[in-house]
């Protein structure tokens, strides 16, 4: 691991000041040369593999006595961006009222890494793409843009089949991110020139031609919380992975619907696993909504969103196996007991 | 403190930088020194280390790190307490889990400066006098083990499991410590250990 100063900063004032000192002009976010820690389970791993190589570390966690608060009530949840991953999913209404949260946040790692790791660190996990974390391979065009994709024509069983580019087809590995996609969240974010929000659709970028641009935070910005609208009592998640536990989506899905009488009134759908950024598959949305369920409706929602998908030579199995995660997910949220 | 800082491209120097904070609550730690391309607020000599005083198993511990120091590699480097065990170093496999506070983390992923001011419970932290800790019988019991190197993370873990509420039936056990990998395959006797000792611990 490379040379670091630390600093432990107590109020979001001095963090965004300590993180913002470093920022430069058009440097992507991941390089900047200050970084946020918090449960540091991205960050220390990435810096040992020396993937990551600040020079500053700024320790954010005594800013958790403000930026923890799980906070469901008057029909919409406001999350802290340092709530530990389990303190959120073990939350009694947080499983009552948001079920497709608590089961991503569940189902994601291990006890003592969601013990460790935070939202707002989770969101902002990187790809797990072996060719990335691993620097012994010259070609990665999001530790070194131009250098090429190693997984192109490489191992890329484990690689994704939406929102690819020809410069990167890294996945996007986390679970909660698919839950707040789903629900329309709101990215909370503290910076320099004050308090701004996005939508979270907006927060991660799909690679394109500038893979190492991966969201649309600025060094020196922190998301402090996440806000969503409305209760999801009627929403599951759904993860395939090659063991039962503490392992990454091959395909998952979230799902979430208002449904009345038997007739789907609103339907959200996310997907995980199978993209390079968070995936809202707006397309089978349309296709659910106004409709009562049936395993037809299912199948046609999940060729819709799957439409534009496209393997390579050992991950064009995602595209069966994603189609039947979110068809499967479907029938559970239809036929769930709230 | 001598301020080797030679070329500031951005303009930003430490002397500044720290007259700012001063009003606010930043905690500068005397660190190693930045070396990268971006000049930013810590210019200290690289070769000091850090003063860090981390609370383990009940007794204050004075040391003096480099600031890449794991609690891990603190842990059995400098204080000599080689229970925690190094399998993976990179959060994957769960043998270097330690408690801080009450909550059970990968003390390879953990800092020890971000750890300064906590309450560290490790293995050798378990037993009293010559009584064995309940779980750590409970291993023994069921031969909860073959080679060993697993198990004091195994161990630290199961303690943990067992206070969150997610020791109430094998599934539970099976899914909240898969978090700790065993080479040899002592899961079904893992298994047995937990649900021996759960009982006692939630006694208290």
């Amino acid at each position: 691991m490379r040379p670091f100063s630390y600093q432990r900063v107590t109020d979001p004032d001095a963090a965004v000041q300590a993180l913002g000192a470093a920022a430069i002009a058009n440097n992507p976010l991941t390089k900047a040369a200050a970084q946020p820690l918090a449960g540091g389970t991205t960050l220390i791993d990435l810096m040992k593999l020396d993937v990551m190589r600040p020079s500053a570390i700024v320790d954010i966690n005594p800013l958790a006595s403000d930026w923890s608060a799980i906070e469901p009530g008057g029909g919409a949840l406001r999350l802290g961006a340092l709530a530990r991953m389990s303190d959120v999913a073990a939350h009694d209404e947080i499983q009552r009222s948001y079920p497709v949260i608590a089961d991503s946040l569940k189902l994601a790692a291990s006890a003592q890494l969601r013990n460790m790791a935070t939202l707002g660190g989770n969101v902002m996990q990187r790809t797990r793409c072996s060719y990335f974390r691993d620097v012994s391979y010259d070609n990665c065009n999001k530790r070194n843009p131009g250098s090429g994709c190693a997984a192109m024509d490489g191992v890329n069983r484990m690689h994704a089949v939406l929102g690819i580019s020809d410069q990167c087809i890294a996945t996007y590995p986390g679970d909660f991110a698919q839950a707040l996609i789903a629900l329309d969240a709101t990215v909370e974010i503290a910076g320099k020139s004050g308090r701004r929000s996005l939508p979270f659709a907006q927060l991660h970028k799909v690679p394109g031609n500038t893979p190492d641009i991966e969201t649309s935070l600025q060094p020196g910005e922190l998301i402090s919380a996440f806000a969503i609208a409305g209760r999801w009592p009627r929403s599951v998640y759904l993860k395939a992975r090659d063991r039962q536990s503490y392992e990454f989506a091959l395909s998952s899905a979230a799902i979430a619907l208002d449904v009345e009488n038997g007739t789907i009134r609103d339907a959200r759908v996310a997907l995980g696993g199978v993209a390079t950024v968070p995936w809202r598959a707006r397309e089978a949305e349309a296709l659910l909504k106004g409709q009562r369920f049936d395993e037809g409706l299912a199948q046609r929602a999940a060729d819709a969103a799957f439409a534009d998908a496209r393997g390579r030579r050992h991950n064009s199995f995602k595209i069966e196996l994603g189609k039947r995660v979110m068809a499967r997910a479907l029938q559970q949220a239809v036929t769930m007991e709230i | 403190m001598p301020d080797s800082s030679s070329s500031r491209p951005s303009g930003f120097d430490r002397r500044a930088f720290m007259a700012g904070a001063a009003g606010s609550a930043l905690v500068p730690i005397t660190a190693r020194a930045a070396t990268s391309d971006a000049s930013i607020a810590a210019s200290q000599d690289p070769s000091m280390p850090v003063d860090v005083t981390l609370r383990v198993n009940g007794k204050d511990k004075r040391l003096q790190l480099d600031a890449r120091t794991t609690v891990l590699d603190a842990l059995r480097e400098h204080l000599k307490l080689t229970g925690s065990k190094k399998g993976c170093d990179h959060g994957q496999c769960g043998a270097c889990t330690v408690l801080i506070g009450d909550r059970r983390v990968v003390s390879c992923l953990t800092l020890a400066l971000a750890a300064e001011g906590q309450e560290i419970t490790t293995i050798e932290g378990l037993a009293t006098d010559d009584r064995l800790h309940p779980m750590q019988q409970a291993f023994v019991d069921n031969d909860a083990f073959q080679c060993g190197y697993c198990t004091p993370g195994q161990i630290m873990s199961a303690i943990a499991c067992v206070k969150e509420g997610h020791a109430n039936s094998d599934a539970d056990i099976r899914e909240y410590m898969s978090g700790n990998i065993c080479r040899c395959a002592a899961y079904p006797n893992i298994v047995a250990a937990v649900k021996q000792a759960a009982p006692e611990i939630m006694k208290g």
